[in-house]
């Protein structure tokens, strides 16, 4: 069975492989209200205010933009960032009608979640994956809901758990990203809108695929989202984000924070695809994606997987990382993260390993065409009670064409001589002679291009679910278009 | 079916191949002979088209068609076969992805359906079966860790699958020892065909054994020197290369 499914896992890639480039370049015309442009304390509160927020959450908000206006912004990332005008953008934007159900989301919407591949409406979707819509700022529907509060479990929309939930929220909200920890995250804990929550009580083995679509709409806005999701004693959930934006000139900033947190014996999956508009063929437009995802393995034997596929955004500056605090706690990280044209990315993670015997993974592709530059940055630190840890690090590069670059930035900082550390890395040109025989077998350059890249990517592609992995294959082809020849 | 006329070639302004003429009819199996550095597999390559040499004069016939002027995935569609003399590992892709990717690319450029996976792996593993290979080699990594004679069985199931009418068989043989020629001589003798040909090219007579030629040809400095039926093969064997050379 497992076999007849990676083969028609392999089929419909091919399948799927019809060629186009950014397809999901559309945008909706659907009655918003937007706040206008600009950041200030009075945007802040409007934005708490909109949501009618407890006190201590605004308290938590004006906190945060109060230490993100001392702050600078990070100029460490081997990356060219035109300055960022914050008061060029608009902070809030949402459908002008509130939806209550499905049946009072806006026609347009609905279809550009069907244009999308996710259909909202449960009898449509994908069997086994509930989709919380996140819709510019604010989420517009969370599907199986019902099915998943028999359990016990909670998925919603941020705002809704800060009303329904509360408690839950006030005890976690912060404590993994700190709302001060960097310029990106105090941005985000300031003005966040929306995003989704995940609790999943003790001994609880979350019955389907968890997962939230973002997708960018309005012009001049940014989008950021804040996701949160604990997964209690003995528990498991597998959590999947999909991104997509419209093309447009202007590029947009996308600033989200995902804090995860697994008890004992919890285990937290986190997949991406992340598929954000690259900008146009001469690297104008595009979105920028400086996002802060970090989980702590709080409790002992739990664990916490961050699998992500990176295709889309002009830029992208993100690390997700994992703190290994309880004893026998495992953390993994598996990215394949691409540029083509004029895309730049630097990603990687960081594993803290501060429980005794706690092991952390690390396997990263690096696929640069075009002009794109592709760095991975990583750091594997050990600390003083982390008796008997250890690290595995995979770091492989790719390179099409001449113009690109692939950069690897390792850090190290052990503090326990009992650490055990693996450290391989490989970077290499895909072979004229790869291509040229597959090309005697019949397949045209850019079937073969696609072929070797996704082989290349498969360690991390079968971290996937399932049909992401499909997906994944398929925007990595689509992505590599252009890049021979 | 393939037909070579007065071939000139140069690789970085050496030439190679100094006006090759050879003409294999459907269902003919022709064996090229020569020692190292006469140009066999340079050859080999141009047939299939790659693009490092340089024609300098000549043509290339297929089904009467020049084919010159066509990619090689569109030589590849036209039936033109070539068992590499070190085949290229491609980490990560299966072999089964790998050929059935490529018997559907073939497939879609005659307008026929894409096979199904399960439809795939049901002719793979009648193939596998009669080349008396093991089913494992489908699942693994496309020549990735594969030893050298595994990596040639494996050009010769690729050929079966693919089913192609002109099958170039470059050195096949080099490197293999007397089991695995005799699967690799099974693979190809199950192939042939009425309209089938078959261009075998190789160092040792050895081969030869097995897989019997119509004909025989010496190529010594780029040129064919002398043709002859399978005794010129045991000639060879016998006297070598140097009385052909002057």
């Amino acid at each position: 069975m497992r076999e007849e499914l990676k083969i028609d896992n392999d089929q419909a890639t091919k399948e799927m492989l019809e060629s186009e480039e950014y397809k999901y370049g559309f945008t909706t015309d659907v009655d918003q209200e937007i706040f206008p442009k600009g950041l200030n304390e009075d945007i802040v509160r409007k934005i708490s205010a909109k949501k009618n927020e407890p006190k201590w959450l605004l308290d938590f908000r004006l906190n945060a933009y109060k230490r993100w206006l001392r702050m600078e912004d990070p100029d460490w990332a081997k990356l060219k960032i035109d300055k960022i005008d914050y008061n060029e953008m608009s902070y809030f934007a949402s459908p002008k009608k509130a939806p209550d159900s499905l049946d009072d989301i806006d026609p347009e919407i609905l279809e550009t979640y069907d244009k999308l591949g996710i259909p909202l409406e449960e009898q449509k979707m994908l069997e086994g994956v509930a989709v919380d819509a996140v819709f510019d700022s604010v989420s517009l529907v969370t599907t199986f809901k019902d099915k998943l509060a028999e359990l016990g479990i909670i998925f919603c929309s941020f705002s809704e758990a800060v009303k329904d939930h509360e408690a839950l929220v006030k005890k976690y909200l912060g404590k993994v990203i700190p709302a001060n920890d960097n310029y990106f995250a105090a941005l985000n804990a300031a003005v966040f809108t929306d995003g989704s929550f995940v609790y999943v009580p003790k001994g609880v083995r979350c019955p389907m695929e968890l997962s939230t679509y973002f997708r960018i709409n309005a012009e001049n806005t940014g989008q950021f989202e804040r996701t949160l999701i604990i997964a209690d004693e003995g528990s498991y959930v597998s959590y999947l984000e999909g991104c997509t934006a419209p093309k447009r000139s202007e590029s947009q900033l996308h600033a989200a924070c995902v804090e995860l947190l697994a008890h004992d014996d919890a285990t937290i999956k986190y997949s991406t695809i992340q598929n954000w508009y690259p900008g146009d063929k001469n690297g104008k437009g595009g979105i920028y994606n400086f996002v802060t995802k970090r989980g702590n393995c709080v409790g002992k034997n739990s664990r916490i997987s961050w699998t992500q596929v990176e295709t889309g955004s002009a830029i992208t500056w993100k690390y997700p990382s994992c703190i290994l605090t309880g004893d026998n706690s495992v953390g993994e990280f598996y990215s394949v993260a691409l540029t083509n044209n004029w895309q730049q990315a630097d990603t990687g993670t960081k594993m803290i390993h501060l429980g005794k015997n706690t092991k952390s993974t690390i396997v990263s592709k690096g696929i640069s065409a075009g002009q794109g530059q592709n760095t991975y940055r990583g750091l594997v630190k050990v600390g003083e009670n982390a008796k008997d840890a250890r690290n595995y690090t995979q770091c492989d590069s790719i390179l099409i064409g001449d113009k690109c670059g692939a950069h690897t930035f390792p850090y190290i900082e052990i503090k326990n001589p009992s650490a055990q550390l693996e450290h391989e890395a490989t970077t290499s040109k895909v072979g004229e002679d790869q291509i040229f025989y597959c090309q005697q077998r019949g397949m045209n350059e850019e079937d073969a291009l696609s072929l070797i890249v996704n082989g290349f990517c498969k360690e991390v592609f079968k971290e996937l679910p399932f049909e992401f992995a499909v997906e994944a294959e398929r925007l990595l082809s689509v992505s590599l278009e252009g890049s021979v020849g | 079916m393939l037909e070579i006329i007065d071939l000139h070639a140069n690789i970085e302004d050496k030439e190679i191949l100094k006006g090759l003429t050879l003409k294999i009819n459907k269902g003919e199996v022709h064996s090229i002979m020569g020692p190292n550095g006469s140009g066999k597999s340079t050859l080999a390559s141009i047939l299939a088209g790659k693009e490092d040499y340089e024609i300098t004069k000549g043509d290339i016939l297929f089904n009467g068609e020049s084919i010159m002027e066509m990619a090689p995935e569109e030589r590849a569609q036209e039936g033109i076969f070539l068992a590499f003399q070190y085949p290229i590992e491609i980490p990560g892709v299966t072999n089964s992805y790998f050929l059935r990717e490529a018997l559907n690319s073939i497939r879609k450029s005659k307008g026929d359906k894409p096979l199904k996976p399960v439809e795939f792996v049901k002719i793979a593993k009648e193939k596998i079966k009669d080349l008396k290979m093991d089913e494992s080699l489908l699942n693994r990594s496309l020549n990735e860790g594969f030893s050298g004679g595994e990596k040639k069985r494996n050009e010769i199931l690729q050929m079966s699958i693919l089913n192609p009418c002109m099958s170039i068989l470059d050195e096949t043989d080099s490197g293999l020892d007397i089991d695995a020629l005799q699967i690799v001589a099974n693979g190809v003798n199950a192939n042939r065909g009425d309209d089938k040909s078959f261009l075998v090219i190789t160092h040792y007579q050895r081969l030869l054994n097995y897989i019997v030629p119509d004909f025989v040809h010496v190529l010594v400095g780029g040129k064919i020197v002398k043709s002859g039926d399978k005794s010129l093969a045991l000639e060879l064997e016998s006297k070598g290369y140097s009385w052909l050379e002057n």
